[in-house]
């Protein structure tokens, strides 16, 4: 245990190091940041108009701002943690170099997860954080601290789900190789998560509520921080990241036994 | 130039197995650009409880929004290019050599490439047409012959507007590192102004004048507009001398940046 940890130390300072050489990336990182947290902004204002609009039932503005905050912070967790290292998977599979992953003497899931972070990306945390803050202004109160350490709880949750449903897809890679546009398809669905999943009805909803969970990484924590989620649905919410992270380890183990490698 | 064109032909052959080699890819790209489909979620939620007015006057209820959205839909399939991708990959990989050795321009391949991809993006879209037929939106399609040859050319200006902007982003790959990047600024900025997550008629008045004199709303939201029978037919034509303004602006920035960036390719890697 305390080898992985010291392999993840390892990981996380060749990929500070990295950065720390393309320091124009970080000026470059954060102005595009700004841009997509107020592009991602910008619709829930047209949603909302001039106050004459009624906006989505149930959900004030401040509210739905709240759900686009968390949206924004998970992004930025999506994009620099967990989507450059299995991009790199894909990239591996296709040339055959996984070869070279798979023959260190470490878990190679473990290996290939943490294989690369953007570290400038720390800049949608810190988009996230403005906005959540601007939200509860206008929500008009601070969520409680039952709520935040919910919250967190769910934080946790989330970027346990969006690793396991990548590990899924990147599992594929393994059976179709042409799958460059994996990427752009998961973080075009992702997108979704931005609106409260009250917008969702009949199949839909459930289908982004169990089967691909967006309701669970941003209407709940939203919910959570805003005091009015439910503590029995935080367990349910736990108990089905849990359980989506054991399909996913089981379903990369499968997988990895189908690789064949790609000749020179 | 004679025997270049007796190549397309083929080209245009060749690019269709592609495409049909690699219709996994196709499909994804297609689930991909669901968007347009969560917000008509969105905005018939929005729509169920009031009718959604509009600034010029105009209300949006659930049917204006299913046949704005199915609308956009169909369109961004038509229109979509993803050249900017595979120049930034070529260049990097220094596979794009490749391209320059044959006696074709290397843009006229890449649209090429393009076209032979309609047949299956047609064939994505007619299910979704007719739905749009079927659904409560028929109702607010146009009604008047003449604005749908006007689409059709819009669709066309859309089209190229598009293909020559991911031509113009790709060249930039030849003096930055990536390129990628600046179409993720591109493809935010299209999000929000080109009418893909929200009929531009709701935007605030000076939003929507900016639109005006932006380019994104000649991509998409023109044939949209048109056929949501938006326009008049003597407005329709001033939009689309716009577009193909736009069209033509773009079409000679890119061959320039290609021209310019392709003296400095030296082909790494490979």
């Amino acid at each position: 245990m305390t080898r992985y940890l010291r392999l993840l130390g390892l990981q996380l300072r060749t990929s500070a190091l990295l950065a720390a050489q393309y320091r124009w990336d970080f000026l470059v990182d954060g102005v595009i940041s700004v841009f997509w947290a107020a592009t991602a902004v910008v619709p829930l204002f047209v949603v909302y108009g001039e106050a004459a609009r009624p906006g989505i039932p149930g959900w004030s503005f401040g509210e739905a701002l709240v759900v686009t905050g968390w949206f924004i912070l998970l992004q930025g967790i999506l994009d620099g943690a967990i989507n450059p290292g299995l991009q790199a998977v894909v990239e591996h599979i296709r040339k055959g170099t996984l070869d070279f992953v798979l023959l260190k003497p470490a878990d190679a899931q473990f290996l290939v997860s943490t294989a690369r972070f953007h570290v400038w990306r720390v800049f949608s945390l810190l988009n996230a954080g403005v906005i959540l803050g601007l939200a509860f202004h206008r929500v008009g109160r601070a969520p409680s601290l039952m709520g935040i350490a919910m919250a967190l709880v769910l934080l946790a949750a989330a970027t346990l789900l969006l690793y396991s449903l990548w590990i899924l897809i990147v599992s594929a890679a393994f059976f179709v190789v042409k799958v460059d546009n994996l990427t752009y398809l998961f973080s075009s669905i992702f997108d979704a998560a931005r609106w409260p999943s009250a917008v969702f009805r009949g199949a839909l909803r459930f289908v982004f509520t169990f089967v691909i969970p967006l309701a669970v990484m941003t209407t709940f924590p939203a919910e959570a921080l805003l005091g009015r989620l439910a503590p029995q649905t935080l367990v349910g919410a736990v108990l089905g990241a849990c359980a989506f992270a054991g399909l996913a380890r089981l379903v990369w183990l499968r997988s990895i036994g189908h690789y064949t490698s790609a000749g020179g | 130039m004679r025997r270049i064109f007796k190549a397309v032909p083929t080209m245009l052959k060749i690019g269709f197995s592609e495409a049909v080699a690699y219709r996994a890819e196709m499909i994804v790209w297609v689930f991909a650009t669901t968007m347009p489909l969560i917000m008509l979620m969105v905005w018939t939620a929005v729509a169920e409880v009031a009718p959604v007015p509009s600034v010029s006057g105009r209300t949006w209820g659930a049917g204006a929004f299913v046949a704005y959205f199915l609308s956009a839909f169909i369109v961004r399939q038509l229109i979509s290019s993803w050249a900017a991708w595979e120049i930034n990959y070529e260049v990097r990989q220094g596979t794009l050599s490749m391209r320059l050795l044959r006696p074709v321009h290397p843009v006229l391949m890449y649209l090429v490439q393009n076209l032979a991809f309609m047949p299956l993006r047609l064939l994505v879209t007619a299910p979704v047409v007719v739905i749009l037929l079927v659904s409560p939106g028929a109702a607010h399609l146009e009604k008047h012959w003449a604005t749908w040859l006007v689409f059709l050319a819009s669709l066309v200006g859309g089209w190229m507007i598009n293909f020559f902007a991911n031509i113009a982003i790709g060249a930039l790959s030849f003096t930055m590192e990536s390129s990628v990047k600046i179409m993720d600024v591109w493809l935010a900025a299209f999000f929000v102004f080109s009418g893909y997550l929200f009929p531009l008629d709701l935007f605030p008045p000076w939003l929507r004048e900016a639109t005006a004199w932006l380019p994104f709303r000649y991509q998409l939201g023109l044939p949209v507009e048109l056929m949501t029978g938006v326009h008049e037919l003597p407005a329709a034509l001033m939009l689309l001398a716009r577009q193909f303004a736009w069209a033509a602006a773009f079409m000679v920035a890119s061959l320039a940046l290609w021209r310019a960036g392709v003296k400095r390719f030296q082909a790494y890697g490979g």
